[in-house]
């Protein structure tokens, strides 16, 4: 019997020939991630339980990038605890003020993580990676405390489900749009458990950043993680920017699937999650009048260069409506700086958008964009439980980006063809 | 080790932002997320608990974030269990991890109305609804979180590995 990527990268890591699902494993980490909420709750349990030096300088990632830059004096209490370690332990990958962006993103980024990896993360989106061919997932602090320790981790091997998309890609339909259907159509715990394998035809033309964008929301399926099989996209991305070699992964012919989906997706509208559930999916041409009073875009989901460059086309020449607060986060100081070379910036603020730093902000209601109660807003973040954004009587409408800046200027729920 | 105590109903998907919202977490003290505990989905459900009280929810309990302040503000808040039809599997892991006991059942989660009284045996993941006099069994915990258990979560399970390696 064959096996999917999944199973190949977590038996290569448990030094194994074989898994199969269900199978509990320990396997070796080549990345354990941290950040601002999670790591503190680390540090202190690998100090409690005799913790002198991390396993590896070069295999601990700090990210402080939740509510940074110091939104209070707690969450500048919390940044110094992480501050201080990764200077204690002469951390190789730790980031801060100037150099910070959003860890998955930046990551990525920074060839910190390359195809073949295991990785794991105190933070639910690291299933990000899963973009570059990886085995990434999100993990709880006590297991980044353990990973510090130990370098390794415990894993049930998970069932497969592939996903395979057919056909072509309407104007602006991205990435995003493909992966909300995708959990509108499985539900919330469509994947609980299991791994999600993207691919197909439509998989193959799509930039890394739409692949990003989907592996990242693997987790709001239920997924422990998404995963795509490295191709030429993928291997000219990592090649410019890798800090390790690494190995390409592919599943056998005869691997064992729990199921296979296909979709076509020719006709496929830009999609838009209702409150309170990113599954509560609609086509564009479904969703009726829905006056909004902010937009965010940004986040690991959709923050990335092709992201803004898509914002800009959009908002090129227009204003965004009264009334309506619109956010722009550049996800790294690499894309900030990039889309201030492009003058993707200029066009931002003449059309009244308001940009900041690079951190996750508002997606999970931290700060740099708070919803007060009734407020609506459309974001191209992950999440639109209830609170997410703010008050738990306001509304988050998850999108794509092209949805988001269209509202932007409609001042209501639409896309481009609205304006 | 025997629960005993009043079961508060969740529906599903109670997430980690209604368990803890985000905006408490720029704290990781167990008394400060305590006081927000399930603060998104029942406001009044703190002050109004009892230590040792049970929730008692649908499927996917604990889905979204991966914040381990979750199942941590849960158990500072003095919940002694958490039954649920299913749990997400950051949720579940964590619980292990740090040492919440859960369990799922989803005869238990149909069984159990809102103030019944319920024993757990943590175990046989055997449940007595003592209000309605009904048993409920939970799935049996894997062998390797049974050992976790045993040995006092993740920290503890690597120190005693490590031990047996040294």
């Amino acid at each position: 019997m064959g096996m999917t990527v999944t199973e190949k990268i977590l038996a290569r890591h448990a030094g194994l020939e074989t898994v199969a699902p269900g199978q509990i494993i320990n396997a070796t980490i080549d990345v354990a991630l941290g950040n601002d909420i999670t790591a503190p709750i680390a540090i202190d349990e690998f100090r409690k339980n005799g913790g002198k030096r991390v396993f590896d300088r070069s295999k601990i990632v700090l990210v402080p990038d939740h509510f940074t830059p110091n939104k209070d004096i707690q969450s500048a209490r919390q940044c110094q605890i992480l501050r201080k370690f990764a200077k204690e332990q002469n951390l190789v990958y730790y980031f801060d003020q100037g150099t910070v962006g959003i860890e998955h993103a930046l990551l990525p980024e920074q060839g910190i993580v390359v195809p073949g990896d295991v990785v794991i993360g105190a933070d639910s989106h690291t299933c990000t990676y899963g973009a570059l061919g990886a085995f990434a997932t999100g993990v709880g602090s006590t297991d980044l405390a353990y990973a510090m320790m130990t370098g390794e981790a415990w894993f049930r091997v998970p069932e497969t489900i592939r996903f395979v998309y057919k056909g072509t890609l309407p104007p602006w339909v991205d990435g995003k749009d493909l992966i909300l259907f995708t959990i509108g159509d499985i539900g919330v715990e469509g994947a609980r458990y299991k791994a999600m394998e993207f691919a197909g035809e439509v998989i193959s033309e799509l930039s890394m950043a739409a692949r990003f964008s989907m592996a990242n929301m693997a987790i709001e399926a239920g997924a422990k993680n998404g995963i795509f099989v490295p191709d030429d996209t993928t291997l000219a991305y990592v090649e410019e920017r890798k800090t390790r070699d690494f190995m390409v992964y592919h599943s056998d012919p005869d691997a064992a699937f729990a199921e296979i989906r296909e979709y076509d997706v020719s006709s496929l509208e830009l999609q838009v999650a209702f409150p309170s559930l990113p599954s509560n999916v609609r086509g564009i041409s479904d969703v009726g009048t829905v006056p909004i009073d902010q937009v965010v875009i940004g986040s690991c989901t959709n923050g990335r260069i092709e992201d803004l460059r898509t914002a800009a086309r959009i908002l090129k020449g227009g204003t965004v409506a009264p009334h309506v607060r619109l956010i722009i986060i550049p996800a790294t100081p690499t894309v900030y700086k990039q889309a201030l070379e492009e003058g993707l910036l200029t066009i931002f603020i003449e059309s009244n958008a308001v940009i900041s730093p690079p951190t996750c902000g508002p997606c999970l209601g931290g700060h740099m964009g708070i919803l007060a109660p009734g407020e609506r807003a459309v974001a191209t973040t992950n999440r639109n439980f209830v609170g997410r954004m703010g008050d738990p009587q306001s509304e988050v409408y998850l999108a794509g980006v092209a949805v988001a800046a269209a509202s932007a200027l409609l001042g209501k729920i639409g896309g481009p063809k609205d304006l | 080790m025997k629960f005993k105590g009043r079961a508060w109903r969740f529906g599903t998907n109670i997430d980690t932002d209604a368990i803890i919202p985000a905006r408490y977490l720029n704290t990781s003290d167990p008394d400060e997320l305590a006081k927000h505990c399930m603060e998104d989905a029942d406001p009044g459900f703190v002050t109004a608990m009892k230590p040792g009280d049970i929730i008692v929810a649908d499927s996917n309990f604990g889905c979204g974030s991966s914040r381990e302040h979750a199942p941590i503000a849960i158990k500072a808040a003095g919940v002694s269990c958490v039954i649920a039809r299913s749990f997400a599997r950051i949720f579940y892991r964590n619980a292990f991890n740090m040492g919440l006991p859960i369990f799922e059942c989803g005869d238990a989660v149909d069984g159990i109305s809102e103030g019944d009284t319920i024993e757990v045996d943590a175990a046989t993941g055997e449940m007595l609804n003592v209000t309605s006099q009904r048993k409920f069994r939970a799935h049996p915990i894997p062998p390797f979180m049974q050992e976790l258990i045993a040995s006092g979560g993740l920290m503890k399970y690597a120190q005693m590995r490590r031990l047996q390696r040294d």
